[in-house]
């Protein structure tokens, strides 16, 4: 609207623009052309031992074709795998988030802290931690197994349970920080109002601050999903051969196969599938709707 | 204080003196740590009529509304619905209902699901509720709004959703957060006017709660004056404006005059009180217990107050003043005067009263009917320090 007041000016017309255009170099720089040149790579002819770095493009749909056949079984794997991180995210994120916003008090700011410290260490370093932690002599394993709970050989590392914790592990705070702004934001008055209609403190939860927490809901589980998905560190300290996901294989063939068309193809594929996924997502929650 | 109320007005606020009680507040007290926000609370609220809690901020009107409503918890005391102890009852097992002071509609929701929350919560026949809502939206002229949510709606039709929202549960009472309070002056005065045709129309009690003093006037039945945690006075509009039971009440409700005088002596039912600058006057005590020499205070309203240029003749109470301050109000003109002791007044000149052109600093006899004035306990705390400069400096 200010902008509107000010169309005569020289300068105003353009401001918008001249703000606008640090964005729009760095994301045409450093996404779309990256984007192109990955897309016209995913449609060159694979290299040979001939030929072991010539990317001729030539319309090569098979490095699709092949990449969904031949690796179908680790792009399901990501999905499960990354759908059980953030369900769990989930399950953990929302009650430490809602005990923060409603009952946290004056040490809100010091629990959201104790969520945030862990990760200023690198995110290599704490998956390497957690290999420790869940090694076959460590302690987390040999308390399990003295309790019965594992078999006397049974094992936590490079089982798909350990990879879902590292998931789940590492993109906790994406879940809770988000949930969190959303229920911290909710007047409590209409808590107080739901009660006052007869809603019992369930229903008042279910029908006022749920719905009302769900932009939350929504964020924290597209940035913890997304990520998980095309993660590639977690399977790899903390799985084994039967749990890698589709990160390793394009991590595989990008840097050690150097099969650069095969790779950007399966690239190409994830951004797809995430893409159209999130999209029917946001269809369904509907998150317009949600003021 | 209490104890120097006249009987008639703690009478009508003892909840056993009353038939149809609805709510009664049994000497409730409520402590937070060491803040006492409410004290010896002590009255009953009847069926079908408009009660006001009137106060300053922080005078516990609103902590005794949210004990009504189940949000707070008396420390000591009992608070009755319909006859039965609910002082330990959650909210949503009490048959009140609370309009919040920022509305607090539900903004995910669209109107008709907004109203229709209450009679959901208690599983009410779908039909049912569809009739309910759509009779309460029509009461509160709505009916065309039920798809809207509440952000698509004015400050005044949001007012209008969240009455309809408590009042669709038909609640033995309504309960009111000064619910006018965000709302500018016009649509405040329409609403007024409003509320108390609802509040006609549906017949539930409504417990109002208003720091402004013209609303309570406009819409109650009946108001309980509150100051810091006590109910001062409890009585009807009228009661209220003409025989306050405080100082505190008589300055609180409207404009008073507040005259600090000693009683000079007793003599039967009266108190004989010099007045500053002006003639002897005898006053009944009332209920109070005067001791002769201990202060007290004169009340009485200016427009109740006549002028004259000269004493005036006969018994009537009459003192002399100087002008400080003419300001013309139209109808009236108000004349702010100084009395002998520097305590400043009020009175209305109108075009009745035969007066020459006045000036600041003109000399002026007060004069008003015996029953115009009314003998309160005590002096007005607030006033006591600009009252000793004053006198200060008059012996200078």
């Amino acid at each position: 609207m200010a902008g509107t007041a000010r169309q005569g000016t020289k300068r105003g017309r353009f401001a918008p623009y001249g703000l606008l255009s640090p964005g729009v170099i760095w994301l045409i720089l450093f996404f779309m052309v990256p984007v192109m040149v990955l897309f016209r790579t995913s449609l060159s002819d694979r290299p040979n031992r001939f030929v072991p770095n010539a990317l001729n493009f030539s319309w090569n749909f098979s490095n699709y074709t092949d990449a969904l056949s031949q690796y179908g079984e680790q792009f399901q794997r990501s999905f499960v795998y990354a759908a059980a991180a953030t369900i769990a995210c989930f399950a953990i994120g929302y009650p430490l988030a809602y005990v923060i916003a409603f009952r946290g008090g004056r040490y809100r700011n010091l629990l959201l802290g104790l969520v945030v410290i862990p990760f200023f260490t690198t995110f290599l370093i704490r998956t390497l931690a957690w290999k420790t932690i869940l090694a076959d002599e460590g302690f987390v394993v040999q308390t399990l197994r003295d309790l019965g709970i594992l078999a006397a050989n049974g094992r936590l590392l490079a089982t798909p349970l350990a990879v879902i914790g590292g998931l789940t592990y590492n993109f906790l705070p994406f879940m809770i920080l988000p949930i969190y702004v959303s229920l911290e934001k909710i007047d409590r008055n209409l808590v107080d109002a739901a009660k006052d209609l007869y809603a019992t403190p369930a229903r008042a939860f279910w029908r006022v601050v749920f719905p009302l927490s769900l932009p939350g809901v929504f964020a924290g589980t597209l940035l913890t999903f997304i990520p998980a998905c095309g993660d590639f560190i977690n399977a790899a300290f903390l799985g084994s051969p039967q749990t890698t996901m589709i990160g390793n294989v394009v991590q595989n063939q990008f840097l050690v196969q150097l099969d650069y068309p095969t790779a950007a193809a399966l690239s190409f594929t994830l951004m797809i599938i995430i893409t159209v996924a999130v999209l029917i997502y946001a269809k369904v929650l509907g998150t317009e709707d949600i003021a | 204080m209490a104890s120097a109320m006249s009987p008639k007005t703690s009478g009508s606020g003892d909840a056993a003196a009353l038939g149809d009680v609805v709510i009664g507040i049994n000497q409730v007290t409520k402590r937070f740590d060491d803040f006492v926000a409410v004290e010896h609370a002590n009255f009953g609220i009847r069926r079908g009529e408009f009660f006001s809690m009137l106060g300053p901020s922080g005078c516990g009107k609103t902590t005794t509304l949210r004990m009504i409503a189940g949000f707070e918890q008396p420390t000591t005391g009992q608070i009755t619905l319909e006859g039965k102890d609910v002082s330990k009852t959650p909210p949503y097992k009490r048959n009140v209902n609370t309009v919040f002071q920022h509305y607090a509609l539900f903004p995910h929701m669209s109107v008709f699901d907004n109203v229709a929350f209450g009679p959901r919560s208690k599983r009410t026949p779908k039909k049912e509720i569809t009739r309910r809502v759509n009779e309460l939206l029509e009461i509160v002229r709505l009916g065309d709004y039920a798809d809207r949510k509440p952000g698509q709606l004015s400050g005044g039709q949001q007012q209008r959703v969240a009455l309809a929202r408590a009042l669709v549960n038909y609640p033995s009472a309504l309960l009111l957060d000064e619910p006018l309070g965000a709302l500018d002056l016009k649509l405040r005065q329409a609403m007024q006017i409003e509320l108390k045709r609802i509040q006609r129309e549906v017949g539930i009690t409504f417990v109002y709660v208003t720091h402004d003093q013209e609303e309570a006037l406009t819409m109650s039945d009946r108001i309980a004056v509150m100051y810091e945690g006590h109910v001062e006075q409890i009585g009807s509009p009228q009661e209220i404006y003409h025989s306050p039971a405080s100082v505190f009440v008589a300055g609180f409700i409207g404009v008073a005059n507040l005259l600090p005088v000693n009683i000079d002596s007793i003599s039967g039912a009266n108190a004989l009180i010099q007045l500053p600058g002006g003639n002897k006057v005898s006053l009944p005590i009332g209920s109070l217990a005067p001791v002769v020499g201990g202060a007290a205070t004169i009340m009485v309203r200016p427009e109740r107050i006549f002028v004259a240029t000269a004493e005036p003749e006969g018994d009537l109470p009459h003192l002399k003043v100087s002008v400080t301050d003419l300001t013309f109000q139209g109808p009236i003109v108000r004349a702010a005067v100084r009395c002998a002791d520097g305590t400043e007044l009020v009175t209305h000149i109108g075009d009745g009263d035969d007066l020459p052109m006045l000036r600041p600093n003109d000399h002026l006899w007060l004069t008003w009917e015996i029953e115009a004035a009314k003998l309160l306990p005590g002096v007005d705390e607030r006033h006591t320090e600009s009252t000793e400069s004053n006198t200060a400096l008059i012996e200078v």
